[in-house]
């Protein structure tokens, strides 16, 4: 299923060399907002490429979750309230199966995106050994153009990191929207 | 105006026909696309249905509290719902100061002593009544301030929950108006025994199509298979058999209601277990199936428990209680333009594992970010641009008029097109250009 047409640990930022031979780590505290950046746009770069295989690799194996919460509702908890999007990995993948197949009528043809990422902001690392995330906080703004209309989705990510084989992988991502309504975007088909 | 007949008649027919053709001999019915597309049309559909028809503005579990208030616009109008302090009544007012007009619900929603309008400071309390008038005395002894309270929508009732609005006083009374569809509404309220609540979150997004694709859409069995291809293939992923597929039928409920009633392969939190909601929820569901045979009884259990509704009440209200509630509500703002308004409903206290299942069901099928309504957008918009192509002046709406109307046929969509024409009377004709 995993494109092999470029994947993330080519582009991603590598750990430090530990002791020569070939393992590397990652120290989560020690992690530049440059190398966040960097990831940043990596990501950002795969979803417009609509290179989803490969940005599934961008994330870690497991208790992984990317939330959307309701416009009107940025604190909703998707174990309570009603949510846009609550993926677990099986619905992550399942989702990109979607967008890659001929029959996601909103999205075939694909839109032509446009994921802005800044105001980065690094957290504290938590947690220690291989228990350890980093919440990082970034502002987007994505661009969204298909059949003659132009979308935007204003928001904040809200990430949570953590390093395997000394790459950063996410762990979660949330997405809150900062339009009052999803109207003036229509629908969200597309990943933010 | 008086209104044309639709039977043939030579000196009418020779100038305007009508635009709902309802040839039964034929068995063809076929709707004008101007219907989709006029501004004129659309003028019209403003006044004479909106205007007139009971229409949902929410639901009482969002204003359980007294001065518990949500502001919103019902037909195009920005009203808000307030549970009074004082009397303890649900309230539906127009969202303007009686002084000079401004809006004096200011938050989308909240819980509020009064409503103070800004401008100049008119303040009124939950139900309604003008308390706070600045500097009084310049009014003079003669003014009646008692008149000067919010002014409530001309009629608002309440039907077990669901509160409507009509701007029109001489709607005829909700229940009436409801005629078939209230024994739907009553299954969905009588399955969470009578304790119904709106889930916090509200999926609000647009559609740039015309509002009566959404109301044939809610109710549109045949596109299922073809539309959702995706959606389907994710049930499998998940672990659901799509074996038996989907048997039903659709009904006309009257007064342009319509509903589709169907047994599907996809397990339903109330109560029809599926391996999905794993072997911990088994004896849950059992138990709540129990709970509903001993009260109504197994034919009408079962009906709750095992069949799926889709619920079209008219004009724009759309209740479809499958593997998850949705309430929805949708309102043009042009001809080619329309906001959608959602929420999930589910029963108050559900069982933690239950209500996972029932909050996945719904993003993943029901919600604009899900595997299957942007899909439903598509189609509408699709739908919308071929219009504009021209050439093409009907849309066919005939199938099944020839047999007993099943869940794939069109019958609930010609039931909401009939009172559409009865509703717009002389509007629902074109001139034979």
């Amino acid at each position: 299923m995993i494109s092999t047409a470029h994947t993330a640990a080519e582009a991603l930022p590598a750990g430090e060399p530990d002791g020569g031979n070939g393992e590397a780590s990652l120290d989560l505290g020690s992690v530049t907002r440059a190398q966040i950046e960097d990831f940043l746009y990596q990501e950002a770069r795969l979803l417009d490429d609509w290179d989803l295989d490969t940005w599934l690799t961008l994330w870690a194996e497991d208790a992984t979750r990317y939330v959307v919460p309701c416009n009107d509702d940025p604190d909703g908890d998707p174990a309570r309230d009603l949510v846009l999007i609550d993926d677990d990995q099986l619905r992550m993948r399942l989702r990109v199966e979607r967008l890659n197949s001929r029959k996601a009528h909103r999205e075939y043809p694909h839109s032509r995106t446009n994921h802005q990422v800044s105001n980065v902001v690094m957290g504290t690392a938590e947690g220690s050994g291989s228990d350890a995330e980093l919440p990082v906080t970034a502002a987007f703004t994505v661009w969204r153009f298909r059949n003659g209309k132009t979308s935007c989705y204003v928001g904040r990510y809200h990430y949570r990191f953590i390093a395997v084989g000394g790459e950063l992988r996410i762990r979660s991502k949330r997405s809150v929207l900062d339009m009052t309504e999803l109207r003036p975007a229509g629908d969200l088909a597309i990943i933010l | 105006m008086t209104i044309v007949s639709n039977r043939p008649d030579a000196t009418v027919t020779a100038t305007r026909f009508p635009l709902v053709d309802d040839d039964a001999a034929h068995h063809r019915f076929r709707v004008h696309r101007d219907t989709m597309t006029s501004p004129g049309i659309f003028r019209e559909e403003v006044e004479r249905i909106f205007g007139h028809s009971w229409l949902y503005v929410g639901h009482e579990s969002e204003v359980a509290a007294p001065g518990d208030y949500v502001r919103r616009p019902v037909g195009g109008r920005p009203v808000f719902m307030v549970r009074g302090a004082k009397s303890g009544n649900v309230h539906v007012f127009h969202n303007t100061c009686t002084h000079r007009g401004a809006v004096v619900c200011r938050h989308k929603s909240g819980n509020a002593k009064v409503f103070q309008c800004f401008y100049h400071a008119w303040t009124f309390d939950s139900d309604g009544q003008l308390t706070g008038v600045p500097d009084r005395d310049a009014y003079g002894t003669k003014l009646d301030f008692s008149q000067l309270g919010l002014r409530p929508v001309a009629r608002m009732e309440n039907y077990r929950g669901f509160v409507f609005a009509s701007f029109d006083e001489n709607a005829t009374d909700l229940a009436t108006y409801l005629a078939g569809a209230r024994e739907y509404l009553d299954l969905v309220i009588d399955s969470g025994d009578g304790e119904m609540e709106i889930v916090k979150g509200t999926n609000e997004y647009c559609i740039g199509a015309n509002w009566k694709l959404l109301a044939e859409n809610s109710i549109d069995g045949y596109h299922a298979i073809s539309t959702h291809d995706t959606y389907f293939k994710y049930l499998i992923a998940l672990g659901t058999s799509l074996k038996g597929g989907v048997q039903g039928t659709a009904r006309d409920l009257g007064n342009g209601h319509a509903v589709l009633e169907y047994a599907a392969p996809w397990g339903r939190p109330i109560a029809k277990w599926e391996p999905l909601f794993g072997e911990h929820a088994r004896q849950e569901v059992a138990a709540l199936r129990a709970g509903l045979v001993g009260k109504y009884g197994p034919e009408r259990a079962s009906r709750m428990a095992d069949v799926n509704r889709n619920l079209l009440i008219y004009p724009n209200l759309v209740v479809n209680d499958i593997m998850a509630i949705t309430v929805r509500t949708f309102m043009p703002s042009a001809p080619d333009q329309m906001d959608v308004t959602a929420w999930e409903m589910a029963p108050r206290d559900e069982l933690p594992a239950l209500r996972q299942r029932r909050l996945d069901s719904f993003l993943t099928f029901l919600g604009p970010a899900g595997f299957a309504t942007p899909d439903d957008l598509e189609a509408l918009e699709s739908c919308q641009q071929g219009f504009r192509s021209g050439g093409v002046e009907w849309n066919d709406i005939s199938r099944g008029m020839d047999r007993v109307p099943q869940a794939n046929d069109e019958a609930q969509m010609r039931a909401f097109w009939r009172q559409w024409q009865r509703q717009m009377g002389d509007a629902a004709y074109q001139e034979v250009r």
